[in-house]
């Protein structure tokens, strides 16, 4: 049997970066976050790595970019409102077509907000959060074991697409603990010919830049860029379906909601419910296609968020608006209860979305 | 179990001093002892002894904690009650540190009057199934660490080795190797071993622990439909 250890969610990420090759992180504190730094500034000093605590965000997403554009694997870690200060060091990072790394450990907004757990980042990390036409391959992950796992599959899929892939979790991930291994984890490693590496003077100088002077190329950049998501659409797209060959109804959840979800889900089918969760594991790209297979044979979805209501509109999008759509959630660092969910199964039963 | 008037849990992150700290709180009050708990981690505000608030309120023991603590003030400041528990001679006070020498900093603050009483015990917590303290050498640095951030000595060491939910006896019986030679390094005595109640029941003079925090409560979670890699 493989090795366990007992982590906490943020420790899991931390760990998982440096046995994905990761020696340069580059972060600023922030509550539920924080112990992904503290690990770093453990073990990156006894490993020959690199961990640097910035004057900002915004330094330390920019130190982030310099880093990829040298090719080497390169992360930086903050909650809700540090991941605002960095978008803008996101977009540069997606015009130059490097890969990064970042995670995002949510907390309650918007503003200040507060530091209890919360999912209200999704627009942010699925619509964009920067300027510009770009895309961020966006992973959630609903335990410890799958904080680390994706982790890894993270890193292997910002350097294959040349893009950032995030990590979307939220206080509760980051802060609970659970045994987990590492064994499983399958490390890529990827050529990285257009890095800035130093020429040596024996071949024409790489540039890493989001600039462009002619329209035309740029259009030509973005119009090249879009083809790559395609790829990551086609080939990228994650998800998980429990209980649905038989559903009547379709919980829709990501993160820590599909783990309250999945309770709920259980219960219901105690009832006498036929119901089934299907859980996103990426948001972007997010599995449109299960969702529409859904649309045809269930009679109503059932969105739990720990936010307003935002996945919710991929989910109405993905289905067409087939089918209804009910929205079930808590928000500002509440997570709803397996009670609240069962309710709204419930609900749904008797035609109440 | 004799006991001292008062009884320090420090450690690692997330080694289970709060845990163990509230059960053994509440085990003191059932032998009809008047006891307060002070919650004095500065570094944590997510996982905490205020978490048990109702359960030691049943048990008629007092809580002592920060005035902001599970609220959205992220403010590392302790209550100007917290002094009772070195100065009220007359209860039997548990202190819940943070983790790491950067919980104990806070301890610091009331070093002098647990030194002068010297009717106190300072448990270190150790689980060797967490990452950063895997080997005893690794526990003893974050112990020297703790005792230089505090100003006090450990007088005893806990074994509370597991793995969560999927701690077994087996888990307990493969940290023996692990403690003997904390106990070696570090020169202190075992006071006890504890685990969750059900394995504890197993077992003998394991010290059982109720959980004091489950928020979900779930069945493992290997993905049913499509695999994660597929």
């Amino acid at each position: 049997m493989a090795e366990r250890v007992l982590m906490k969610g943020n420790e899991a990420i931390a760990e998982a970066a440096i046995r994905a090759g990761c020696r340069h992180y580059f972060g600023y504190p922030i509550t539920p976050q924080t112990e992904i730094a503290a690990y770093m500034a453990k073990k990156m000093p006894k490993i020959g790595g690199v961990f640097l605590q910035a004057e900002s965000e915004i330094a330390s997403i920019n130190m982030v970019y310099g880093a990829a554009a040298a090719g080497v694997r390169v992360m930086t870690s903050s909650s809700s409102p540090g991941i605002s200060l960095k978008t803008e060091g996101l977009s540069y990072i997606a015009g130059s077509d490097v890969p990064a790394f970042v995670v995002n450990v949510q907390r309650g907004g918007p503003g200040l907000g507060g530091i209890q757990p919360s999912q209200s980042d999704y627009f942010q990390a699925t619509k964009g959060g920067g300027h510009g036409d770009y895309r961020m391959i966006v992973l959630a992950p609903a335990s410890v074991q799958e904080m680390a796992s994706l982790t890894i599959k993270g890193f292997n899929l910002a350097d294959k697409y040349l893009m950032t892939a995030m990590i979307l979790a939220d206080g509760t991930i980051g802060q609970m603990m659970e045994p987990i291994s590492f064994e499983d984890a399958e490390i890529e490693n990827y050529e990285k010919p257009w890095a800035l590496t130093g020429t040596n003077c024996e071949r024409k100088h790489n540039i890493v830049n989001s600039l462009y002077l002619q329209p035309d190329q740029l259009e030509i950049k973005n119009f090249e860029r879009y083809e790559r998501y395609k790829l990551v659409e086609q080939n990228e797209t994650m998800w998980e379906e429990y209980m649905m060959e038989d559903a009547q109804y379709c919980v829709v959840a990501f993160g820590i909601a599909a783990r309250v979800a999945k309770n709920a889900v259980v219960a219901a089918r105690a009832e006498g419910i036929k119901v089934g969760l299907i859980r996103p594991i990426t948001l972007w790209p997010f599995p449109t296609a299960p969702l529409a297979a859904a649309a045809d044979k269930v009679d109503g979805f059932i969105s739990v968020e720990l936010n307003m209501g935002q996945m919710i509109e991929d989910i109405r999008l993905a289905t067409q608006c087939k089918k209804p759509v009910g929205l079930c959630n808590r928000t500002g660092g509440m997570i709803p209860s397996p009670d609240q969910v069962l309710q709204s199964i419930r609900n749904a039963q008797k035609g109440v979305y | 179990m004799d006991h001292k008037r008062v009884t320090l849990f420090a450690g690692h992150y997330g080694s289970g001093k709060t845990n163990i700290a509230v059960n053994y709180a509440l085990h003191l009050a059932s032998e009809g002892k008047k006891v307060c708990i002070g919650d004095l981690d500065i570094v944590n505000p997510y996982f905490r002894t205020k978490d048990s608030e109702a359960e030691l309120k049943r048990a008629g023991v007092e809580l002592i904690s920060p005035q902001f603590a599970n609220s959205n003030v992220d403010l590392p400041a302790l209550p100007a009650e917290a002094y009772r528990l070195v100065e009220d001679k007359s209860i039997f006070a548990i202190m819940d540190i943070g983790g790491d020498d950067r919980g104990a900093y806070a301890l610091g603050r009331y070093a002098p009057a647990l030194l002068a009483e010297n009717n106190f015990r300072m448990a270190f917590v150790a689980n060797c199934y967490r990452p950063l303290t895997r080997t005893p050498q690794e526990a003893m640095e974050v112990m020297e660490e703790i005792q230089q951030a505090c100003g006090i000595r450990f007088t005893c060491i806990v074994n509370n080795s597991n793995l969560g939910a999927e701690t077994t006896e087996e888990t307990l019986t493969q940290s023996q190797g692990f403690i003997q030679e904390l106990c070696r390094l570090s020169g202190l005595p075992l006071w006890m071993t504890t685990a969750q109640a059900d394995v504890a029941a197993k077992m003998e003079n394991v010290f059982p622990l109720q959980l004091q925090k489950k928020p979900f409560d779930l069945p493992p979670q290997k993905p049913a439909g499509r695999p994660l890699w597929g």
